[in-house]
């Protein structure tokens, strides 16, 4: 040892010591990365918790076909409702304080009578329930009972002209209301179209509930369209304007990616979307996949309104 | 903290909360209305997100002088393997339900699973390859060329995640933008090493 070196014994830090202040220090990385790791896969991977008040309204209805209904709380937290957010498991989320205005729900253009209607004035329509297979172009479904009237009883009210083709429908839309509208990627308000015949048919409602409940604004408060046949696009939220026309109106889908979306968009599982197949879906519930029907099970009442016509060219 | 094995364990411990977590979560019931969906996605992002922190090790090291990270590419490169592993397991035996007639269809019609499926098998011999002894066996050069196959796998990636989106792209763009900077500055490296 050189002469440099000579250090009194309680000088040296004791090995003991070191090493319990190194494991210290490894320890706490070690343990504080671990936290801002979880912390952070957290904040991506959030989903609502799924117990709460799960079957407050879970009595399941069965639509003549012998199909389950969709528990309330699936129907209600898992929602393409782009001006809320584009994560269908937190709309419910975001959507939970929207200040509806008071509703009025115009109707107008090629009919007798241009109409204005209230929320009251709509549910004088008679009521009903409707148990339908709700069926997303994603490749979900849900079964789903709706409360609502056949959208003929409104147009008869408003009786269109002669020359009127189409119904034009358009979504409320409140930029201040809807945060997310502006990172969804589509063009507000929503658009959608139906051809008259389409919009008369009986299946073809506007829902106004679901499990005997108002409309829940995740769901398209207060009044929607419901068009069981088609993919759930068509089936346009919280409609504010509805005019009827000459011409096929402008659908948001369509306009945003027209080689994917058509007008008709006609549930069909032997027309696939260019991305994914449509010959199968996942009914939310379930585990195995089902086989896609054709005009969502709904052929026998539906189908004459596209005779002649090829699905593959009007899908 | 210049403990190689240390620092392994930490980045080793830490790559894996996502996946433990994932499976907490799917066995609480809280990955949502559609947890196939929800795992599906999450397997997908994270190898992604794997494959960028390995393409982060090497500017690190370079640019801030972290060379210390070079020893963890290794574990981060397997990392986006597995997820992607979990990733594919899920879409055959869960998405599809194990239907692989469907699946080879999925392959041949739409575009976004082939280019998935690709990118996937391109990383099967990155994974195979990552030994040292078959660094030794195929020599430093032609192991570094093979895996310059990352760069190939990363723009497979996004394009994959790209192309299942409907019309937000916010989390796809971000990868592409952040994997965009990280091959350009491979490209630019080699136009001045040159």
């Amino acid at each position: 040892m050189s002469p440099n070196n000579k250090h009194s014994k309680d000088e040296i830090t004791p090995e003991s010591h070191y090493f319990n202040r190194r494991n210290f220090l490894k320890t706490s990385i070690f343990a504080g990365t671990a936290l801002a790791t979880g912390l952070t896969y957290r904040h991506f991977s959030y989903k609502p918790s799924h117990d709460v008040n799960k079957s407050e309204f879970d009595f399941p209805r069965r639509n003549l076909d012998g199909d389950s209904s969709t528990s309330y709380y699936d129907i209600t937290h898992y929602n393409n409702f782009y001006e809320f957010s584009t994560d269908k498991d937190r709309v419910a989320d975001y959507a939970k304080d929207w200040n509806l205005p008071p509703w009025s729900l115009e109707v107008s253009g090629l009919v007798k009578n241009p109409l204005k209607l209230s929320l009251d004035e709509l549910n004088q329509f008679s009521q009903e329930e409707r148990v339908y297979r709700f069926r997303c172009v994603e490749g979900w479904s849900m079964v789903i009972p709706w409360m609502g009237f056949a959208m003929s009883e409104l147009l008869q009210k408003a009786e269109p002209l002669a020359e009127a083709r189409y119904v034009a429908f358009t979504s409320y839309f409140d930029p201040n209301e809807m945060p997310n509208a502006s990172r969804a990627g589509l063009p507000f308000p929503y658009v959608e179209g139906l051809r008259l015949d389409e919009a008369q048919h009986p299946l073809t409602i506007l829902a106004t509930g679901l499990y005997g409940k108002p409309m829940p604004n995740q769901n398209g408060a207060p009044i929607r369209l419901v068009v069981p046949w088609k993919y759930g696009f068509k089936s346009i939220k919280s409609v504010a304007k509805i005019v009827v026309t000459d011409r096929e109106p402008p659908t948001t889908w369509n306009q945003a990616a027209p080689h994917e979306y058509g007008f008709y968009s006609n549930v069909n599982p032997n027309v696939a979307h260019p991305r994914w197949s449509q010959a199968q879906e996942r009914r939310i519930g379930e585990n195995e996949l089902r086989p896609t029907l054709l005009f969502n099970g709904y052929a026998d009442q539906v189908a004459h309104l596209y005779n002649g016509m090829d699905l593959r060219k009007y899908f | 903290m210049k403990d190689v094995q240390f620092q392994k364990r930490l980045f080793f411990y830490n790559s894996l909360i996502p996946f433990l977590m994932l499976i907490w979560d799917w066995s609480q019931n809280r990955l949502g209305v559609n947890p196939v969906e929800a795992v599906l996605r999450t397997t997908g992002v994270l190898t992604l997100l794997f494959l960028v922190f390995t393409l982060l090790v090497t500017p690190l090291a370079k640019n801030f002088g972290w060379v210390w990270i070079i020893k963890q590419r290794r574990l981060l490169g397997l990392y986006s393997f597995f997820y992607g592993c979990t990733h594919l397991i899920v879409y055959l035996f869960l998405d599809r339900g194990g239907d692989f007639s469907s699946v080879s269809e999925d392959i041949s019609k739409r575009p976004f699973i082939a280019i998935g499926m690709l990118s996937f098998f391109l990383m099967i011999p990155l994974a195979v390859t990552s030994t040292n002894e078959m660094i030794r066996r195929l020599g430093g050069k032609r192991w570094k060329r093979l895996h310059q196959l990352t760069y190939i796998v990363s723009i497979g990636g996004v394009v994959h995640f790209w192309m299942i989106v409907k019309s937000d792209i916010t989390y796809p763009l971000s990868f592409a933008l952040v994997i965009a900077a990280l091959l350009l500055y491979r490209l630019k490296t080699k136009m001045s090493g040159m």
